[in-house]
């Protein structure tokens, strides 16, 4: 079936069954690549995306439920990949393989745009869903917070 | 600068080569430092490309673009080789690209990423590369200044005249490019290294954040399409029937194919032949001798009791110093199959032509498994080609290239590029595990000294290698004996981060904690005075520096004020010669809700040189926390000839909230810097586990520990 779609704030078309799974509407026909298949059923959070602001993983989200809502992906996060926690996870250097980080940093400005001043606990509950098999964990953990920082001087 | 003169064996550079307008390249070997000395030298006329295995490409501005060879899986090797290169170079780090390299046999050697053996490898042949390249900019600027070579000095990608005059490497380095290759360097004293033992970001982060196409996964090209692959679900089944006529009728479906065990499905996208591979039906020949967890248990519960054991290492006369001890104290330490779980699952593009058969993706052995390709489609060796990438995650999966051969399988059947890609489930359940095992440990005790170590392994297929007799306790026992029993299994295994010390280790520091507890000795003083015998009867076969040992656990016991603990607060150390580093570390356990919950780990690590601070330190941390998560919740368990855990709802793995508070100090040292892949991972399980013991008298000797009844955090 034909399907409309607004990612990163452009109109797509496509041609795919209603059920297939954003993630690859994502990959396979937009050849938008950063989105991440880890593990397809949800448990893994590489594939996390933003719809209407709200952190969604993309491998369970059936292209056909999304309508009018906007998809963000990591590749629209930002204009010049600027975003405060893109910033933070450079600054902080936190990948080593990297294969997870797009999800990592989609579940982090979710949370931080909901939550503008969270706890050491309340960032490690956010980020409990995303696995990171190099174990970056306690990088991740550090740059949402300076990425609170960061935002906290930019808005000042 | 301070310096030291350095004589270089001719064979270990270079061939410089002049490029059509923009710069000159150094044709560099890596790695001969680490090859024989006894080698005749090379006349450096007759080299060819073949004899190098990396480039640095000074350009006509000045800037340097280092090719690396090595695959990059996280471990940081594309960030911290270059860094060596230009610390010698004597560039500035911002001037500095560094670019992956494809796999080229005829350009490089050994494009291998496995054993944190990268940096211990490369560490001379990269300085003296650097150095090499430095000291022709230093040659070319004199004979322009008229000047000897010696009153020049070189600063960021200057040379620098005595008088304060400068020029820059870019625009001196056509006229290097036409000198002879000095057989004389001057490589920089250690103190005056700015580059190396700082901390530089990876250089891929940038495009890392942004979501940039840097993974096989992402890659795709006009005309390609998709395949998943089913493998027989029980381990040693073979492929009898397909019935793909339900598998046809799925949307985006072209084709199912059957070849060698496997059947293929083939279609427009990867969600479409995903749903195709569901619909197919196969028939298999049952393999009759089942594969199966438990069963596994009791053979090696007989092979322990009767079992013919083979002879890996060891000396003295273990027998003698155990029918004349006073006291045998006998333990057995257990663990499970473990899938690597590598974030990006494995995949791989292939397009074979009847030329060619070029393939891309994430592979740690490329040359070697090249060469597998060629042999399965009998094509020739210089036919393949890989195009290399940054992967998603390596931990030993990737050097077995199954799923390489299987794409270029694939491709060459159906005659299309392709692109194949493992579900999760595929790869969770299709094999390659680190062997199921057990040690059984056992010491003499005599006058309340330790005479004899007596350690046996039953492995599933993959037994420990000979070398490991000579790490800890070699030197501080006299008689010891090291001996395995492999139970040959359908199961693929395969290296897994850290092989075979990845549970050895846990196995025998806690047993060394057991001892200290039976003999009423301190863990740590336990340890310090083994070692000492050890440094008493060093010899040349011995794997590790017994002081260099002592010196790690004491900054450990240090930072973490051993025996000093707060109430409530319970301490273990671990400690081990991981991977040609030194490293120890103590657990803290604290009991919440009557469980004991890692609280915070400490830990002391030798590598020599840090070659980048913030490298290092995530490696360092990443160990931690993967070797903790997996001691706590991880297996793969086998039932009836199938993997029993498919995907992460059910194979637990570590996660943020399990990350435990991390103080890491690595030894100020000006020894060559070893890796840091692998070594933190070791050591950590039994630190845990010796913590445990330590806060409410439970010996955790199965792994993984929460599913065994006596952790849960």
């Amino acid at each position: 079936m034909e399907i409309q779609l607004t990612v990163n704030n452009k109109t797509h078309t496509v041609d795919v069954p209603g059920e297939t799974p954003l993630l690859w509407v994502l990959r396979d026909e937009l050849k938008l690549v950063g989105t991440k298949f880890g593990c397809g059923v949800g448990q893994c959070g590489a594939c996390s995306v933003h719809m209407d602001g709200i952190i969604t993983r993309s491998c369970l989200l059936p292209v056909s439920i999304i309508d009018k809502a906007k998809i963000t992906t990591i590749e629209g996060l930002s204009e010049k990949n600027n975003h405060p926690v893109q910033l933070a996870w450079r600054e902080i250097d936190v990948p080593q393989c990297g294969y997870c980080q797009a999800g990592q940093i989609m579940t982090a400005s979710a949370f931080l745009a909901q939550n503008q001043n969270p706890s050491q606990e309340e960032i490690k509950e956010a980020m409990h869903g995303n696995i990171c098999r190099c174990a970056t964990y306690k990088r991740i953990e550090r740059a949402v917070q300076t990425a609170v920082e960061i935002s906290k001087k930019t808005t000042k | 600068m301070e310096s030291t003169q350095h004589h270089i064996d001719r064979k270990t550079f270079l061939k410089v080569a002049v490029l059509s307008g923009t710069g000159v390249v150094f044709g560099v070997n890596f790695l001969q430092s680490c090859q024989s000395k006894k080698e005749q030298p090379i006349n450096l006329e007759a080299l060819e490309y073949n004899e190098f295995n990396a480039y640095i490409e000074i350009a006509l501005n000045g800037y340097v673009t280092i090719y690396a060879p090595n695959p990059e899986i996280g471990q940081g090797v594309k960030t911290a080789m270059p860094m060596i290169v230009a610390e010698e170079l004597d560039v500035a780090w911002d001037h500095v690209r560094v670019v992956q390299a494809n796999l080229d046999t005829k350009k490089f050697k050994r494009q291998v990423a496995g054993g944190s053996q990268s940096i211990r490898f490369s560490w001379m042949p990269l300085r003296e590369a650097g150095a090499t390249a430095r000291q022709m900019l230093v040659n070319a600027a004199a004979m322009e200044w008229n000047i000897a070579p010696e009153k020049c000095t070189t600063h960021q990608g200057f040379v620098v005249h005595p008088k304060g005059d400068k020029k820059g490497y870019g625009d001196l380095v056509l006229k290097a490019a036409t000198l002879e290759v000095p057989q004389k360097i001057t490589l920089k004293k250690t103190e005056d290294f700015t580059i190396v033992g700082s901390g530089k970001h990876n250089v891929d982060n940038f495009k890392i954040t942004q979501g940039d196409a840097l993974y096989g996964m992402d890659y795709s090209q006009e005309g390609m399409v998709y395949a998943a692959i089913l493998h027989p679900e029980k381990f040693g089944d073979i492929l009898v029937s397909v019935d793909a006529s339900e598998a046809k009728k799925v949307h985006g479906v072209l084709d199912v194919i059957q070849f060698n065990n496997n059947i293929a499905v083939i279609g427009t996208n990867t969600w479409n032949v995903f749903q195709g591979k569901k619909a197919v039906k196969a028939t298999y020949r049952e393999n009759k001798n089942k594969e199966d967890s438990d069963l596994f248990d009791n053979r090696m519960e007989q092979a322990f009791e009767s079992g013919k054991f083979k002879k890996r290492g060891g000396k003295g006369n273990v027998s003698e110093v155990f029918a004349k001890a006073d006291q045998v104290i006998e333990r057995v330490y257990e663990a499970p199959f473990l899938a690597h779980n590598t974030m990006e699952p494995m995949n791989f593009f292939a397009h074979v032509t009847a030329d060619k058969v070029n393939l891309k993706g994430p592979i740690q052995t490329p040359e070697n498994t090249a060469k597998q390709v060629a042999r399965a489609l009998k094509r020739k060796e210089e036919e393949v080609h890989i195009e290399m990438c940054r992967i998603g995650g390596g931990f030993g999966r990737r050097l077995i290239g199954n799923y390489v051969i299987e794409a270029a399988q694939i491709s060459n059947l159906i005659q299309k590029p392709v692109k194949l890609v493992y579900s999760r489930e595929d790869d969770m359940t299709a094999g390659y595990y680190r062997p199921k095992v057990k040690y059984k440990i056992k010491a003499a005790i005599k006058n309340n000294q330790i005479t004899g170590y007596h350690l046996q392994e039953v492995v599933v297929n993959n037994m420990m290698w000979p070398k490991l007799a000579n790490y800890f306790p070699e030197g501080a026992i006299p008689n010891t004996l090291f001996e395995s029993y492999r139970i040959k299994s359908n199961i693929k295994t395969a290296p897994w981060r850290a092989p075979v010390t990845n549970f050895l280790a846990f196995a025998e520091q806690s047993f060394f904690d057991e001892l200290a507890n039976e003999l009423q000795i301190d863990p740590v003083q336990m340890r310090l005075d083994l070692l000492e015998e050890a440094e008493k009867n060093k010899h040349d076969d011995m794997e590790y520096s017994p002081r260099r040992f002592q010196a790690v656990i004491k900054k450990v016991a240090k930072d973490a004020q051993w025996g000093k603990t707060k109430e409530g607060v319970y301490q273990g150390i671990s400690a081990y010669y991981s991977h040609n580093s030194h490293v120890a570390q103590i657990a803290e356990v604290e009991i919440k809700n009557n469980q004991p919950v890692v609280t915070k780990i400490y830990c002391a690590i030798d590598c020599g040189i840090v070659v980048n601070k913030l490298g290092a330190m995530n490696q360092a941390e990443g160990g931690i926390v993967d070797g903790l998560g997996h001691a706590l919740y991880s297996e793969q368990l086998v039932k009836d000839g199938i993997a029993v855990r498919s995907n992460f709802h059910q194979y637990k793995l570590g996660r943020m909230k399990d990350a435990p508070e991390i103080q890491i100090s690595f030894i100020d040292s000006k020894e060559a810097p070893t890796g840091l892949g692998e070594p933190t991972l070791p050591p950590l399980a039994a630190s845990i586990a010796n913590a445990v013991f330590a806060a409410n008298g439970n010996r955790l000797r199965k792994q993984p520990f929460a599913k065994n009844g006596l952790y849960n955090s």
